[in-house]
Order: C-alpha cells, then structure tokens, then sequence
C-alpha cells in the first residue's frame, strides 16, 4: 500500500515537505514446515494447530493492527500515540518474530529432530559449556525458573563471539537483551505452548522437547554469524 | 524439636483449619515433669513454635463451579498452582526478614515500590489466589444488589458499563496477570485495572474487592485461547456478589463512602 502525503507547515517561510511514497508491509503467519501432528508424543497436534493458527496468527493480526495505526500517528505526527502504540508493536511484533524461529527451531523425529549439533556449534557448545548435557541443563534450569511468560534462548553474541543462555519476558524478541544477541534456538515457556499436554509440569515439557529440537538450523544460523 | 502451628488466614482474617493443617494436642505441649534446672537458660530442650502458611480450601467442592470452571481446572490450578506458591512462599520464609508478617504487609513491603524482593511473587501469588477462590461461588453471577450495585452504578454509570469496562482490561493485559475490581481510597471510588504477574492493588495501597486470574493455566484447560469466553462466564456466572458485599462493608471501616449503604439496612 503506497501512501503519497505532502505537509505545508505555514510560517513567516513557507516549508512544504513532500513525504514520499511509504509503503506499509504487514505481517503474514509463515506456514509450519510439517504437519500439526508431526511433532507428537512430544508437542501433541492440538497444541500446534492451536499455537500457530490462533496464538501466532493473533500476534500477526494485532501487530498488522498496530502497524497501521502507528503509521497514521507518524504521518499526522502524533508523538504521544506513535510513543503509545510501542508496547503493542513490542509485544506482537515479537511474539511474531519468536513464534516464527520456534517453528523453524522443531523438527519432526524422522526427519532429524533432536539430533545433536555437530562440527562447528558442536565445538563451541563444549567450548562455552562444557558439553552439549551442560547445557541442555542451564536452558532447563533457567526455563522452569521463569516466573511468569517468556522464552529461553540459545543465542550467540556476535561481538563477544561466544554462546550464552539467556531469558526474555513475555513476548520480547532476544535483541532486547543485547544488540549483538543472534538467536539460535528459542524455546516458548508461556503456558500455552504446553498446559493442554503437560499441565503445571513445565520441567517435563523442557525435558522432551530436545527430542525434536533442530540443530541442523541452529547450526546454519550459527555458521552463518561467525564468519 | 520444633513444633509446627499450621496457620490458615483466611479473608476474614479469623483461622480456619484448612485441609493441610494437623491438630496439635495438648500433650505435645508438656514439657518434662523434671523440675526446672535453672542453671541453665533453657529446659532440657528448646521448644521453638514457628508458624507458616498453609494452602486455605476454596469455600465450595471443586467441582461446584462446573461447568464454568471445571474440576479439573481447580484441582489443578490450586491443587498445583497455588499450592506451589504457598511451598515456596514457606521455603523463603525460612530464612527471610519477613517471616511474621501477615501476607498482606509482606505483599506491600516486598514490592519494594517496583523492585519486587524475592519473597513477593510468591506471598503476592498466595495472597491473591486465596482472593481469586473467594471472589467465585457456585451459582454466581447475575446481578448485585443494594448498596454494591448503587455503588457501581455511582463508579461506572451502569452496570453493563462495568461488566465492559472489565472484560476490556481482562483482554488487554500482554502476558500473565490479573485483572481487578478495587476500591480507590483517595479518590472514594470502584475503578478497575488489569495487572502484570502477581501485582495486585495492594501493592499501590488500594483495595481490593473482585480479582480474576487471567494468567493462562486459570483457564487454558477450559477455554484454550479463548479468553473472552473465559472473562464473561466469570462475570455472569462465577463472581460473587456475596464476596463483594462482605470486603465492601470492611472497606468501610477505611474508606468513607458517604452514607453507609453496604449492606441495605
């Protein structure tokens, strides 16, 4: 959508700004690259079909909704809506964003999930953590202490070029804990990604689902940073 | 030894002695026949009775908010949920400063004006979970009476408007929290407002008259996504008006609402 908008602000000069063409380009929901049910026993078909087309596709549809009101507060210049809408375009936008590196992070048991990393990510995990075990355990430990709703990540920092286990809340995207945080692997802790299947107990949810982690992406996303 | 007195505070602040509580007998507090050796500072051994907080029981069978709220959902949202924050609620208060407080000044104190203390998720999750059962009853819902729906009606216009003003806060919290009905001491007034986490209006000094959990375990099992279903079956079949009547007469004791209209004489 191409908006064309010019502003003459009328003064002792006259000043006229031409905007130029701003195109608005919204969200889509990405489509899971395998069936809902291809993730069970681990993440049973419900609880995917309800986490992709109702909860992402939400956060899409209200992040789109977000969008288009922030660009009308930025083209009339409203300063306290476009400083009001930040929390929406936050919070939508980054359950979009987490929501479409969790699919990407899952993969289906027979077609390589929950192989472990090797070469290269192999290496630095046993380099930054001792062994692959040692950190399976940290993001585990560190996902049942989330109070509240979040995401566990695996992310490598660009800068320190290291890899670090950290914790975001509710839908805030990982770079909100560091500029040079890439992240490899997200894992959703919000009760919805699990409760239908393993009620309270989210040490059990964080316990199976390496069984279909796919570390073959993370390794991409990680060879690709450490050049 | 220690002996373990099991208090169960309850909103009426009276002890109630819940399911987990055990009944000490008298015996148990008989020291040795031996006279005192007064040589010593202590008796032959050093009783100390130390007090913790227990997980109170609902005021209805579990599953007497079906199909509303289904048994299930209860058994494990307080069986599980609430029960955990009361262990670890127990497990801080150990070793921390604010063992003896009652839950409501711990809450306050914990909140540290915005940089919660360690002991607050956690006595703020048992404090208002114990006011989230009590704010439901079987055959809930409907409409208020008297004193209580003049009142909304004074604070919100009507009481559609209510029932809108907080089914939106309900649906506009981002993530886990809860969503209030309390009363504003300064301004003398009912206002609602949805909360983050374990935040209640306790910890900005106001009080509380309904709360509803809308962290997603309160009603994922029934509802799955659908939270709006969720919000209005609360209100036009759980909440209890009842409740409200009771914690607006003590809110009376604080707050000068005018001419004493809670209950209707």
């Amino acid at each position: 959508m191409a908006l064309l908008r010019s502003i003459a602000i009328s003064s002792n000069k006259t000043i006229t700004l031409a905007r130029s063409a701003r195109s608005l380009t919204t969200a889509t929901l990405p489509p899971l690259p395998y069936s809902y049910d291809a993730l069970e026993p681990v993440i049973s078909g419900e609880i995917m079909m309800l986490h992709h087309q109702k909860h992402h596709q939400t956060y899409v549809t209200n992040y789109n909704s977000a969008l288009e009101l922030l660009h009308t507060a930025m083209d009339k210049g409203d300063v306290s809506a476009v400083v009001g809408l930040q929390s929406a375009v936050k919070f939508n936008g980054g359950g979009h964003i987490n929501h479409s590196i969790f699919w990407k992070n899952l993969r289906p048991v027979n077609a390589g999930g929950g192989e472990p990393p090797h070469k290269k990510l192999g290496w630095q995990i046993d380099t930054d953590f001792g062994s692959f075990n040692a950190l399976i355990s940290k993001m585990n430990a560190e996902g049942a202490a989330l109070q509240g709703s979040g995401w566990v990540w695996l992310a490598f920092d660009k800068e320190l070029k290291r890899l670090k286990v950290e914790t975001t809340a509710n839908q805030d995207p990982l770079v909100t804990k560091g500029a040079t945080l890439v992240p490899l692997l997200g894992i959703d802790v919000w009760e919805h990604a699990y409760y239908l299947q393993y009620k309270n107990v989210k040490l059990e949810y964080l316990k199976n689902i390496w069984k279909i982690i796919n570390w073959e992406y993370a390794g991409e996303v990680y060879e690709k940073e450490a050049q | 030894m220690v002996l373990q007195l099991v208090m169960a505070p309850n909103w009426c602040g009276c002890g109630v002695a819940s399911a987990n509580s055990t009944k000490i007998s008298t015996n148990a507090f008989k020291m040795s026949s031996n006279r005192f050796n007064f040589s010593k500072p202590y008796p032959g051994r050093a009783y100390r009775v130390t007090a913790y907080y227990s997980l109170t029981t609902p005021p209805y069978e579990l599953d007497a908010l079906e199909p509303y709220m289904s048994k299930r959902t209860v058994e494990i949202h307080w069986g599980k949920h609430h029960n955990e924050h009361v262990e670890r609620l127990n497990k801080h208060l150990k070793t921390s400063a604010f063992y003896g407080h009652t839950l409501e000044e711990m809450v306050k104190a914990t909140y540290n004006n915005g940089s919660p203390l360690v002991e607050f998720n956690d006595s703020s999750s048992v404090w208002s979970h114990d006011f989230f059962w009590e704010s439901m009853q079987p055959n809930g819902g409907s409409m208020p009476k008297g004193g209580v729906l003049d009142q909304i009606e004074k604070d919100f216009g009507t009481f559609t408007n209510f029932k809108d003003e907080f089914t939106f806060a309900a649906l506009s919290i981002f993530g886990p929290g809860w969503v209030w009905l309390y009363l504003k001491k300064n301004e003398r007034k009912l206002a609602v407002a949805p909360t983050q986490n374990a935040i209640s209006p306790l910890v900005w000094g106001d009080i509380p008259i309904i709360g509803l959990d809308m962290w997603e375990h309160a009603y994922y099992l029934d509802y799955k996504d659908d939270r709006s279903a969720y919000v209005n079956n609360f209100l036009d079949h759980l909440v209890s008006w009842h409740s409200v009547m009771v914690r607006m007469m003590r809110a009376e004791a604080f707050v000068n609402l005018g001419e004493p209209k809670i209950p209707v004489a």
